[in-house]
């Protein structure tokens, strides 16, 4: 596949991993927190840590859509189904997170609610022309990548007088995060997460362009450069930001130069403008409520969002106490530092929000990475359940 | 079941439906069995009309399989849940180093289901079967109500004979042992997947689907004592080595590299952000055998048909977590993990 | 998050927006609302089956050779 293959070569990365490891300072350490979900999982199923030499720790960051959506907001989407008798549909990602009471979207369909799984919202947009006497919601998550589609699907509904469709939004953004982090107590004063610097999200960037990270570079004078999503990519954004570090420089650089521009794609801004606003206040699981940091859907378009058409309560799910998530999803602790990692929350049966995406910290860490702690960590694992996939 | 020659008119193959009077044992039953099912499978022991089939039992062990079928789409590039359902018991079979001799079908049938479908599927495993050479001696058929099936559910059984000296199990991989797949991984689940409702791409990608009792024979008589032999089908080949692991209480370590995918899954799988290890296969096995055996076992699978691609992809290693380690193409290392329940789209 | 890959675009229909994209032989129909100008041939990020960006041979051929650049060992040309 072109301009992927070519960003996967093993030998170049031996090559970066041994530059990486002549360049980063043998007296100091490196923390480098990826946002991006998508870079989590890609670190983890390269192996990338196994190239970089011991004084570079990445920091694994809220980047990941599902994980930091609340579980009430699950409930919800299982609402709309089984008491509205609403389809709905939703991306592949959510479809097992469990909610409150262990529920999920997948479970709720087996007791006969009408859940769909879609690729895309045109899918579902396509299920609402099918059909016309059925209320077809889709279930919206994602950050700034994901949000354009579903404002498109808005735009185009509105024009096509789909009246049966709407759309349950939960999109979120990520510059407001990023700001959460660095001002929390733990990295701003106490210093006891040290983030050095940030590879910025290679995807939302092709949106928002590289622009809305120059405001963090200089206010909190840490470089950021916005990284690819393939892991050579990733070290090759490394490089940068030890240089960076090395040269006591705090910029934002760009090594995803093939897709990200400094202004983005200003037609999708403009549509998402068109379509959302800001909410003053969003709930992120683990990181609690965050200003200005998610979107609900503009008046103008009100007849396709699910929240006023169907009365939805605000449900506040608390997380199970012993989980270390809220921790886990600002870099605080590692997914090892947990009593439940492992034990009671693993992938098949996921306890905290960083266990049920396959890029949250703890599913990627248990999925690719616990052989790296066997002896101590070490778990035998359960015969998984073989669900019918034929 | 009575076989019937002779009724007041024939079946409507072209238009005609199952209804719940094929599923009463009476006349329409007979009818549908005779022209339909009995017309296709067509062998003496059938055609004697009992309920059940009777033969003499070779010398040696006897190895007796069961699957159920409920795949969907029924029809899919390369295949259909008909020949689908003889090629997954036949492998059942061969994978303990048997010779399939019988196999026997039943049929759940939905209310509704079209006679032409029907025919499309038991043409297609009276093919499969023929060209096993392993014919399908006994059956059942029920009639369930409209919305109690999903079209058509198929369980098929299988019984072989073991030869002498073949002693081939799951628990028996050894550290040392070479870890050898007969080709590329992938290629029955993203056929199904590009016919799936909203995931449709396009793509020249079949499945994979076929008998493989033809490629183990070759094998053991190139080398009588392969340690294990698993055809990995739901969970892909991640799932196998992972049963043989823990089975066997042993680790593995494998290669990327060494792994062959075809272009067109690795493109597929990528689009839908799934891992090709862990997605459906019909028609690859997985071996385990003494290092020493490794070579001369390798050489028999490439001269077989169904084996041409075929490649050590690792070795069996001591380790009483019994992970499966993988060294990636990028150089790095991971471990390849159960799969927890089906691996979905994602866009994260 | 957000998984995206480079396709390539073989055909245009300007009427409902969409346009059919290649990626290592596997075809798929997707929007291209999100974009001003697509052409065949053109590269295009790929994501929820819309076209999020278009990707730039130039700058990808630069990325590369800036990577090939960077893992140049300084000392190699003196290893014996």
């Amino acid at each position: 596949m072109k301009y992927v293959d070519e960003f996967r070569n093993g030998d170049l990365a031996k090559r970066l991993g041994a530059a990486i490891a002549r360049e980063a300072g043998a007296d100091r350490t490196y923390h480098i927190m990826e946002f991006c979900g998508g870079h989590t999982h890609a670190i983890f199923r390269y192996g990338v840590q196994d190239l970089m030499p011991s004084n570079v720790h990445f920091v694994h960051g809220p980047g990941c859509p599902v994980c930091v959506l609340p579980m009430g907001r699950i409930d919800n989407a299982i609402e709309l189904a089984e008491r509205h008798g609403a389809i709905v549909c939703s991306y592949g990602d959510m479809i097992r997170v469990p909610a409150s009471e262990r529920r999920s979207l997948i479970k709720a369909k087996a007791a006969g609610a009408d859940i769909r799984m879609v690729y895309s919202i045109r899918d579902a947009l396509r299920i609402a022309q099918e059909n016309p006497d059925r209320d077809v919601v889709f279930f919206a998550i994602g950050f700034e990548t994901t949000t354009p589609p579903t404002a498109v699907a808005i735009r185009d509904a509105k024009s096509q007088r789909l009246g049966n469709f709407s759309v349950f939004c939960n999109h979120v953004l990520t510059p407001p995060a990023i700001q959460h982090i660095l001002q929390s107590p733990e990295v701003r004063e106490l210093g006891t997460v040290a983030i050095n610097g940030f590879l910025g999200p290679s995807h939302v960037s092709s949106v928002i362009g590289s622009r809305p990270y120059e405001h963090f570079a200089e206010e909190f004078q840490r470089p950021v450069v916005i990284a690819g999503f393939e892991p050579l990519d990733v070290m090759q954004a490394t490089l940068m930001v030890i240089r960076q570090l090395n040269e006591g420089r705090h910029e934002v650089e760009n090594e995803y130069v093939r897709v990200v521009t400094r202004e983005g794609n200003l037609k999708a801004q403009r549509l998402v403008a068109e379509v959302f606003e800001l909410r003053p206040s969003f709930e992120w699981r683990g990181l609690g409520e965050v200003p200005y940091s998610a979107l609900r859907i503009k008046d103008a378009y009100a007849d396709f969002d699910a929240e006023k058409r169907f009365s939805i309560a605000t449900r506040k799910v608390r997380d199970a106490k012993s989980c270390e998530c809220p921790s886990i999803l600002r870099g605080a602790k590692k997914p090892t530092d947990c009593k439940l990692f492992g034990t009671a929350c693993t992938p098949e049966s996921p306890i905290g929000s960083c266990m049920v995406s396959s890029e949250g910290a703890c599913a990627a860490y248990w999925t690719y990475g616990r052989f790296r702690g066997a002896g101590a960590a070490a778990v035998a694992p359960r015969h998984a359940q073989k669900e019918a996939a034929e | 079941m009575t076989i019937m020659t002779r009724f007041a008119s024939r079946l409507d193959l072209r238009s005609g439906a199952i209804d719940m009077t094929h599923g009463s044992g009476g006349r329409a039953t007979a009818q549908l069995v005779s022209e339909l099912f009995v017309s296709h499978f067509d062998n003496a022991m059938l055609r004697q009309g009992n309920d059940q089939a009777a033969f003499d039992v070779p010398a040696g062990r006897l190895v007796m399989t069961t699957d159920g079928h409920v795949i969907s789409p029924l029809f899919f590039p390369g295949g259909d849940i008909g020949c689908l359902a003889v090629h997954g018991t036949l492998n059942d079979v061969a994978m303990s180093g048997a010779e399939p001799l019988y196999l026997s079908a039943g049929f759940i049938l939905e209310e509704g289901f079209p006679f032409a479908d029907l025919e499309r599927i038991v043409a297609s495993m009276a093919s499969a079967a023929r060209d096993s050479g392993v014919p399908i001696v006994t059956g059942d058929t029920k009639v369930v109500e409209k919305g109690k099936g999903d079209g058509i559910f198929i369980t098929t059984t299988g019984l072989g004979v073991i030869p002498e000296g073949v002693n081939i199990s799951g628990d028996r991989a050894r550290p040392g042992d070479k870890i050898l797949v007969s080709g590329s991984i992938g290629d029955h689940g993203v056929a199904i997947l590009s016919k799936r409702a909203n995931l449709e791409f396009e793509t020249e990608i079949r499945s994979d689907t076929t008998a493989l009792h033809g490629l183990v024979a070759s094998m053991i008589e190139a080398v009588r004592d392969i340690h294990c032999l698993r055809d990995p089908t739901r969970g892909g080949l991640a799932t196998t080595l992972n049963e043989l692991a823990q089975q066997s209480r042993v680790g593995m370590s494998i290669r990327e590299t060494q792994i062959p995918v075809n272009p067109g899954v690795h493109a597929a799988c990528e689009l839908l952000g799934l891992d090709p290890l862990y997605v459906a296969n019909e028609g690859k096995l997985v071996a385990v055998c003494a290092a020493a055996d490794a070579d001369r076992l390798l050489a028999a699978m490439r001269a077989h048909p169904l084996g041409r691609e075929a490649q050590v992809i690792g070795e069996v290693i001591a380790d009483a977590n019994a992970f499966v380690q993988m060294e990636t193409a990028f150089g790095g290392s991971r471990i390849v993990d159960w799969l927890a329940g089906e691996q979905l789209p994602r866009i994260c | 998050m957000c998984l995206a890959l480079p396709a390539e675009v073989i055909s245009i229909d300007r009427e409902t927006e969409t346009a059919v994209v290649a990626l290592g032989g596997v075809k798929k129909d997707i929007s291209v609302a999100l974009l001003d100008e697509v052409t065949a041939g053109d590269y295009v990020l790929v994501h929820v089956g819309f076209a999020l960006h278009k990707l730039s041979p130039e700058e990808a051929d630069r990325t590369l050779a800036m990577i090939r650049e960077a893992g140049e060992d300084p000392l190699e040309e003196f290893a014996i």
